[in-house]
């Protein structure tokens, strides 16, 4: 416990060297708020599923679940193989996948007053997205905000460990993303998607690391199962990835000359 | 009983594959498709031993295998071949009990967070290896003024000198206290005051802790000041392993002897007596055999008109490079 406390401690001293940065970089992670902007428009005129607050609601709660489950471990993890820094977090009692988990949770404390005051912000823009959340699916939609940013990190590490063959994982990183900006209800609630193209989606993780905290929180009818147990399946999928990645590019950084 | 020995390396081998590509655009694109690979032997059966609280220095030019063998003893590195056990562990296993007993220092790299003053890689380091608080604070203040470094603790890292961040990285890396210390070029770039305060920290930290030290150098001050005994590697391979003294005796059958002459005298008129190394004047240097040493001193002494002589061992530096000059002779180390 104190492992961990000192972990976030001391990144979060690390991050605060940064505010600026990461200003920009909760800014710069707006984009729902545009998307708010162009959607409850089209459902003024439209006929959709989703009435313009709903629309405001859920856009805001996007925002918001992004902010928290922001992650860039492969970039992180490229560096230190370029550079050699893995060799020295090998030389620790300490998996790398820990150290990099605290920074990114000392992170978005650090983040967490930006995004308030963007926040704030954009419900003096948008009235018609204030409401009052009911507080159980509130908190359910919390819970699986934190869960979406395990997979999510879960993710995004496992395809940091191709670093170990390619020193350019982030490139399948970008291509991850693609398939995440449209599958996980980033740029549209699943709620208007094709039926056949919908239910295609679900059985992938990408709704699970947004449409589903996004929409507990913003107090829509979401399905919870058969949901849960596809999150679950691709947790497990990539942990077990993760650790054969792991053991296999080491062996191979070995060969390499560490 | 004897006690085992802490560092034990059998038969270690060590052969990368290493892409070949020449410069030409053509090469560039033939090795996209298909590449060609030569295999570099970088260490080859690599056998020694090391007893608790020895210091070690491990000696050899740039690419003789140094850094590979010690990245096989701290586990970094894969063996192609051969054993090491290291504080009773293999290290390639990486097991915590392990890793908590060693430490690496690498000159050229560096774990400190640079935009943060040192104590916080400290604080960070004492949690990941599970160093109780108070005990943290005893061994910072302990290490810090050993080092002399207790006024620096608390500025950002990037705004350390050179040598105050060695120091540093030397607090970081011995903070749980390990029993082995690779030391991998811990002089590196460092003025010859900042040398010189490693060298005793090193020293110091040995004498206190009875901790074990192989370290690389290319300071042979820094070897001759801490270790008694040598490693000598070369392409790869064991050339020499033991006292200090020794190395010379083996590699340097020589002894300089210098000269102040009553009167400048012409290079071919001290020839007969020995190699001539430096002739300035009315001072000379010249390398004599050992075991003619007596014999031509004499005959200097009775031929030349000699003011005043000494007889010296011949710089470190220049056995080595001696060493390395030479041959690697077969299969003798």
């Amino acid at each position: 416990m104190r492992k961990a406390r000192t972990l976030l401690s001391v990144y979060l001293a690390y991050m605060l060297e940064y505010r600026a940065e990461l200003f920009l970089w909760a800014l710069a992670g707006a984009l729902p708020l545009i998307l708010l902007g162009v959607w409850t428009e089209a459902a003024r005129s439209g006929d959709f599923p989703l009435s313009p607050g709903e629309f405001a609601r859920y856009f805001l709660m996007v925002f918001l679940v992004r902010q928290a489950t922001v992650v860039w471990v492969v970039w992180e993890f490229e560096r230190d193989v370029v550079e050699g820094r893995l060799s020295f977090r090998l030389l620790r009692p300490l998996d790398p996948f820990f150290d990099h988990l605290a920074a990114h949770v000392a992170e978005r404390l650090a983040r967490l007053p930006f995004v308030v005051l963007l926040t704030l912000l954009f419900f003096w823009l948008f009235p018609e997205a204030r409401f009052l959340p009911d507080p159980k699916p509130f908190l359910l939609g919390l819970l699986f905000t934190l869960l979406a940013f395990l997979l999510r990190y879960l993710m995004q590490y496992t395809t940091a460990m191709l670093t170990f063959w390619s020193e350019r994982a982030s490139a399948v990183e970008e291509v991850f993303f693609l398939l995440y900006l449209f599958l996980s209800g980033t740029i549209a609630p699943l709620e208007v998607f094709p039926e056949p193209l919908r239910a295609l989606a679900l059985l992938t993780p990408f709704p699970y690391l947004v449409y589903l905290p996004a929409g507990l929180l913003a107090g829509q009818e979401v399905g919870l199962f058969p949901g849960v147990w596809v999150m679950l399946f691709w947790g497990l999928v990539f942990l077990l990835l993760w650790r054969l990645l792991w053991r296999l590019g080491l062996r191979r950084y070995s060969g390499m000359g560490a | 009983m004897r006690e085992p020995p802490v560092i034990l390396a059998q038969d270690l081998t060590k052969h990368y594959r290493v892409a070949l590509k020449e410069e030409t655009l053509l090469a560039t694109l033939r090795h996209f498709f298909l590449r060609e690979y030569r295999t570099v032997q970088a260490v080859e059966g690599v056998s020694f031993q090391i007893a608790k609280g020895e210091v070690v220095g491990f000696l050899g030019p740039n690419g003789a295998g140094k850094t590979t063998t010690l990245k096989m003893l701290t586990g970094l590195v894969h063996p192609t071949r051969g054993q090491a056990l290291v504080g009773g562990h293999v290290p390639w296993r990486r097991e915590k009990a392990f890793l908590k007993k060693i430490t690496l220092v690498m000159g050229n790299k560096q774990q400190l967070i640079w935009d943060l003053p040192a104590m916080d890689t400290f604080r960070l380091n004492a949690a990941i290896y599970e160093i109780p608080e108070a005990e943290f604070r005893k061994r910072v203040l302990e290490l810090a003024e050993m080092l002399a470094l207790t006024e620096k603790l608390h500025q950002p890292v990037r705004k350390l000198s050179l040598g105050e961040r060695m120091k540093a990285e030397l607090l970081a890396a011995l903070l749980h206290r390990p029993e082995v210390l690779f030391l991998d070029e811990p002089t590196l770039g460092l003025d010859v005051n900042a040398q010189v305060a490693v060298r005793e920290f090193v020293r110091e930290y040995n004498r206190r802790y009875g901790a074990t030290v192989l370290l690389t150098s290319h300071y042979m001050a820094d070897i001759a000041a801490l270790a008694e005994r040598v490693l000598v590697i070369h392409q790869g391979r064991l050339l020499y392993d033991g006292a200090l003294e020794g190395l010379l005796d083996r590699f340097a059958p020589y002894r300089e002897v210098g000269l102040t002459l009553k009167a400048p005298l012409p290079q071919e008129a001290l020839a007969p007596f020995g190699e001539v190394r430096e002739l300035e004047g009315r001072e000379a240097k010249l390398l004599v055999p050992r075991e003619r040493l007596t014999e031509r001193v004499a005959e200097i002494l009775r031929r030349l008109p000699v003011e005043d002589l000494e007889v010296r061992e011949p710089p470190l530096e220049e056995v080595i490079a001696r060493v390395f000059q030479s041959p690697v002779p077969a299969e003798e180390a």
